[in-house]
């Protein structure tokens, strides 16, 4: 019992020195649960926030704020002659961090590398099924195994990956999530305890921020790693409050219980903004909402009605009453915020007029159709039922009755890739790596017809353009791509309606915050005044 | 005695063998399969698809995918969550102390107050306390949960900063867990006010999930002393000059607790369902909003996992107010 006194009034002290000292903490009300701390088993953007974009380093980096790539934990790479072969020169010096649970014995180097990505590649790897079920989903939703032919440790700190084909954004993904440098050292390890399961638990990386404590559902702990390569981050400790309810995450950052808060209520929005102790930024995500006709069922694949359809949308509309105004209409299918926007495209402005007219001249008249509407919200489209019933509106005044279903959300996704499917789908998408190609070849693309191509559109000029883009410097492949454009807007597959405007309250305390236009929240230059 | 307890375990299998099935079947019979869900916009080819149904064994036939999760449970498995692929069962341990903790000061705070109220209700009936008692009870029966604990967190946490507004404790103290309550971590850390704040932040929450189960209790509580009240021996006790307390307390109150255990009883099956949303408002890191996330995923190890675990626990529940309602009430007991 006396030991016990002893134990207790010593934590006591210690408690006390500990508040003495002006440690600086920001705090992050998180909107959920990471899945784990392994990035490269998951694909949700709370697991990547709580795990790669604090823990973790790529080899190359996002430059935060924009959808443009840095060297990461590569100092440079070179890529061969015919664009199949990239060859990475690691940062030298670069340390793992060290906690309670492990301590480096070595700097990064190559063997990491490989491991980071033989282990999602390789069935035969021993971190392969290191817990039960891993998919690795996003490495191989985006097509690395078919992309990778092999991975090579030219000398320690030198790695080389050969590809089956030039492929651009191949650079693009390597700064994705999934693409994040574990320790092979860490990994070894933990095989020799038998407690595998750990790398998924209590990370061990490179990055800004080292891994403290997680409990499940309440709390994440990070503390600045003070070996960074790229010098200490400013703020001390990084806390993660995980806060649900939107309007509990708005009431705890107007109660100075946290200093950030991701995604509140649109509705929230303005009183937020008149409180002079919060700041509240602003930009346009990174998606694209859209309706998708099926170009492959008459009337649909005459480009002529399409475009009618099109001008009978009043997108004003449906920006104020489904996205309370946090959005801007869409004219393309990427974004404004992606390289290669083309900005002279002109959209099909409201005319119902016209669009009743241009349909007679189409030779239709009584037409019936179905608009599917989603179950669910998304950043794209908060309410796709209210979306579909003001379409039916704007439909029915040039004469076109629209029917309006909708199916589990599962369900929705499964049924809608059909090449047969009768009506037009509300769907959308949100970008990955930042690359034109994650949305052009991805949805309009004559490979994913049958599949995330809904509008089942395969149009030789346009896809003759995508695949020449797929090589080349920046530059040259903007080109591409805004041509491209040109004849999606020309052959209009789908009504382009809105890309949304994505919001981050947080303290005024708070400096140096910077908004990711993919989505992500970062920390990294961050701070926070007393 | 013993033989009434053995009897009562023995119907436990039979239940808990039927909970297993209409867990597992309830999940699956949903429209949606998880590896969809997962995918999302993206989609996976239909390869993959094929290859990662067989992978999680869900290419079997129910029949034989069924035994198999019951051969694993009865060994005390209960699987991996598809979604975070860690055992069900240790997200579920790691989880509960937060469900339970809450639970309980809920049940204590609606029986210490439920209990009281009805009673006094009962005696004074007609009068204007009564029926204010019955009215607040009722108006308490009928609020929306959700849109309860908003207010008060306005109100209190917003207006006032009397209290937090959600959590378990300030994120100033940090311990390590020892028993998952944090009533009792907070005291075994020793740190200064952590206490006080863990009690601070259980205050509305106890709040929210006391609703119901006290406008139920007060209400039973209230007809069950009503018709006592108005048994042969109770005129008998009060003629024989008995003071009023004694005869309330003592002679109407024991009887007429009966139909009131096992009402209390039947709150923890409305407990958990409340916890769902409370936990949701006060960012309670419990089991509620962790089974309303898988049921939305499909994540199916963790859906009927859960629900077998719960279930399993309202049944012992169930089985503990048998065996007090033996105790109260020895006729029962044959």
């Amino acid at each position: 019992m006396r030991n016990f006194r002893r134990l207790l009034a010593s934590t006591m002290l210690l408690s006390v020195i500990a508040a003495g000292a002006h440690a600086k903490t920001l705090v992050y009300c998180s909107e959920g649960s990471p899945e784990g701390f392994d990035p490269a088993l998951y694909t949700s953007g709370t697991t990547f926030d709580a795990a790669s974009k604090t823990v973790y380093n790529r080899l190359v980096e996002f430059k935060i704020g924009t959808t443009e790539t840095q060297p990461g934990l590569a100092e440079s790479f070179e890529v061969s002659e015919d664009g199949k072969e990239y060859t990475f020169k690691l940062r030298p010096g670069v340390k793992f961090h060290s906690t309670d649970f492990f301590t480096p014995s070595r700097d990064l180097n190559a063997d990491d590398v490989i491991f980071s990505f033989e282990r999602q590649l390789d069935a035969e790897n021993p971190f392969n099924q290191y817990v039960e079920g891993a998919s690795w989903e996003y490495f191989n939703g985006m097509s690395m195994p078919d992309l990778i032919e092999s991975i090579e440790k030219v000398d320690d700190m030198t790695v080389k990956f050969k590809l089956t084909r030039a492929e651009a954004p191949f650079v693009a993904n390597l700064a994705m999530d999934f693409a994040s440098i574990v320790s092979k050292e860490y990994a070894d390890k933990l095989a020799e305890a038998g407690n595998e399961s750990d790398l998924n638990q209590k990370p061990i990386g490179t990055g800004p921020f080292q891994f403290v404590a997680y409990q499940p559902d309440a709390v994440i702990r990070y503390k600045a790693n003070p070996d960074y390569w790229n010098g200490k981050e400013k703020i001390d400790d990084l806390v993660f409050a995980i806060t649900t309810d939107a309007s509990v995450r708005q009431q705890k950052l107007m109660a100075g219980e946290c200093h950030v808060i991701p995604y509140p209520n649109p509705a929230d929005v303005a009183s937020l903004k008149e409180d002079e102790s919060i700041t509240v930024m602003e930009q346009e995500g990174l998606n694209v909402g859209y309706l998708a006709y099926n170009t492959k069922v008459a009337p649909f694949d005459d480009a002529k009605v399409r475009k009618a359809l099109n001008m009978a949308i009043n997108k004003e509309a449906i920006l104020d009453a489904v996205f309370q105004g946090a959005a801007q209409i869409a004219k393309n299918p990427i974004p404004p915020t992606m390289w290669s926007y083309n900005e002279s495209v002109e959209d099909d402005a409201y005319d119902p007029e016209a669009a009743k007219k241009a349909l007679e001249e189409a030779g239709v008249s009584d037409l019936s159709m179905k608009v599917w509407a989603m179950p669910v919200q998304r950043p794209y489209n908060p309410n796709a039922r209210r979306m579909a019933e003001l379409i039916q509106e704007d439909f029915s005044k040039v004469g076109v009755d629209v029917e309006i279903v909708s199916y589990e959300w599962g369900e929705y996704l499964e049924k809608s890739k059909a090449e047969d499917r009768d009506g037009a789908v509300l769907l959308g998408w949100t970008g990955d790596n930042g690359d034109p190609d994650n949305f052009l070849a991805v949805l309009l693309g004559c490979d994913a017809v049958g599949g995330s191509n809904r509008a089942q559109w395969c149009n030789d000029e346009f896809n003759a353009l995508i695949t020449k883009a797929k090589v080349g410097t920046q530059e040259e492949r903007a080109k591409l791509y805004e041509e491209a454009q040109v004849v999606f807007k020309r052959e209009a597959p789908w009504a382009t309606i809105a890309h949304s405007v994505v919001y981050m309250p947080m303290s005024d305390k708070v400096s140096g915050y910077k908004m990711d236009p993919l989505g992500g929240h970062w920390f990294t230059g961050v701070d926070i005044s007393e | 005695m013993l033989r009434f307890i053995l009897h009562k375990i023995g119907l436990l299998i039979p239940t808990f063998i039927g909970v297993s099935i209409i867990a597992f079947a309830f999940i699956r019979l949903l429209p949606g399969d998880p590896i969809t869900l997962l995918a999302g916009e993206r989609g996976v080819s239909a390869e993959r698809y094929a290859e990662l149904q067989s992978a999680f064994g869900f290419d079997q036939p129910l029949v034989i995918q069924y035994i198999h999760y019951l051969g694993d449970i009865l060994q005390g498995d209960f699987g991996t969550s598809f979604v975070t692929k860690r055992p069900v069962l240790d997200e579920f341990l790691t989880l509960f102390p937060a469900t339970l903790e809450l639970s309980i000061c809920a049940i204590l705070l609606a029986t210490l107050i439920g209990i009281p109220a009805g009673v006094m209700a009962a005696v004074k009936r007609g009068s204007f306390f009564d029926q204010s008692i019955m009215g607040v009870a009722l108006i308490g029966y009928s609020m929306p949960i959700f849109w309860w604990g908003l207010l008060l967190i306005i109100l209190f946490s917003g207006v006032l900063q009397w209290t937090p507004v959600s959590g378990r404790i300030s994120l100033l103290f940090y311990f390590p867990q020892v028993t998952g309550f944090m009533l009792i971590d907070s005291l075994l850390s020793g740190q200064p006010g952590a206490f006080r704040s863990a009690v601070s932040h259980l205050i509305l929450p106890t709040i929210v999930l006391a609703t119901i189960p006290l406008a139920v209790i007060a209400r039973q509580t209230r007809s069950a002393m009503l018709e006592v009240l108005s048994e042969d021996y109770v005129r008998t006790a009060r003629s024989k000059g008995l003071a009023p307390r004694r005869v309330i307390g003592l002679h109407a109150l024991r009887n007429a607790l009966i139909p009131v255990v096992t009402t209390i009883g039947l709150q923890v099956g409305v407990l958990l369902a409340g916890a769902i949303l409370t936990e949701t408002i006060f960012s309670w890191p419990g089991i509620g909003k962790w089974m309303v996330d898988s049921v939305f995923k499909r994540d199916y190890a963790v859906v009927q996992g859960g629900l077998l675990l719960i279930a399993g626990m309202i049944m012992l529940v169930n089985l503990a107010v048998d065996l007090i309602y033996g105790l109260i009430n020895p006729r029962i007991r044959r």
